[in-house]
């Protein structure tokens, strides 16, 4: 017997805005990270050797251009995003309740600490340029 | 579980996806606060590099790389259901190109990190 579909496609948000809105922006800020993180993984791990690589090589070489910072300040908000409501998406399968939206706050908390880290170091590390 | 549950391809693609996931979430959560440590403190952020190239952290960036690549292409399939339903039809198929793609990028890069993981084998031995 031929598969019957009642419907097609997979089921999208319904009745909040909001849920919806996070699922358009799970799905584009997929696209660019696929491509972003792709590519840092192909540039730093595999055309480079990471055993090769340290802070300095980071603050000379690496960071010593505007594009390579922005490219991971970038980098670093889709996968903020991405990786923290995918987790979210985990945490209310798995949990209810108190405990769900204990989780979730940390979750959060732990994020928006992430988000602070990481832009304060991109921002604020020195180009040292190298001697000679 | 995962072979006992007769959910076929379908959940398997969803159960890959979900593990992937989260462990690309752990190791974001590690390599953000690593990557502030250059700034703050690179000594210690250089230690943990020095960690990173070992064998087992070797073994980690590899399956990472994997993860990754699992989870972009399985997402790009996602992607191309939610926004064209009538290839819901084809999920198996689509499923099956994704470890096609999953393999012809896979082996050149695992050539290139087997060759870091004999140095890191020389680098511990020698």
């Amino acid at each position: 017997m031929s598969s019957v579909y009642s419907r097609s496609g997979r089921i999208k948000p319904q009745g909040s805005r909001s849920e919806l809105a996070i699922w358009h922006l799970m799905r584009l800020s997929g696209l660019g990270l696929f491509v972003l993180v792709l590519s840092h993984y192909l540039i730093l791990h595999v055309l480079y050797d990471p055993a090769e690589q340290d802070a300095q090589w980071i603050a000379q070489f690496r960071w010593s251009s505007m594009f390579w910072r922005a490219f991971d300040w970038l980098m670093l908000i889709l996968v903020l995003f991405h990786a923290f409501m995918g987790m979210r998406v985990v945490i209310g399968d798995m949990t209810r309740g108190r405990l769900r939206s204990l989780l979730t706050s940390g979750l959060y908390l732990l994020a928006g600490l992430l988000f602070v880290l990481g832009t304060f170091v991109v921002v604020t590390l020195p180009n040292v340029v190298p001697a000679g | 579980m995962l072979v006992r549950y007769r959910g076929g391809e379908g959940m398997l693609a969803w159960a890959f996806h979900r593990i992937s996931g989260v462990a690309i979430w752990l190791f974001v959560v590690l390599h953000v606060l690593d990557i502030f440590l250059v700034g703050a403190a690179p000594d210690v952020y250089d230690s943990l590099l020095g960690f990173y190239a070992t064998p087992p952290g070797i073994l980690m960036e590899w399956l990472l790389g994997a993860a990754v690549l699992y989870h972009a292409l399985n997402g790009l399939r996602i992607i191309i259901m939610d926004f064209w339903p009538r290839m819901t039809r084809f999920h198996r198929q689509l499923w099956y190109a994704n470890w096609v793609v999953f393999v012809l990028v896979g082996v050149p890069v695992s050539i290139v990190i087997g060759g870091q993981f004999v140095r890191s084998l020389q680098r511990f031995f020698g």
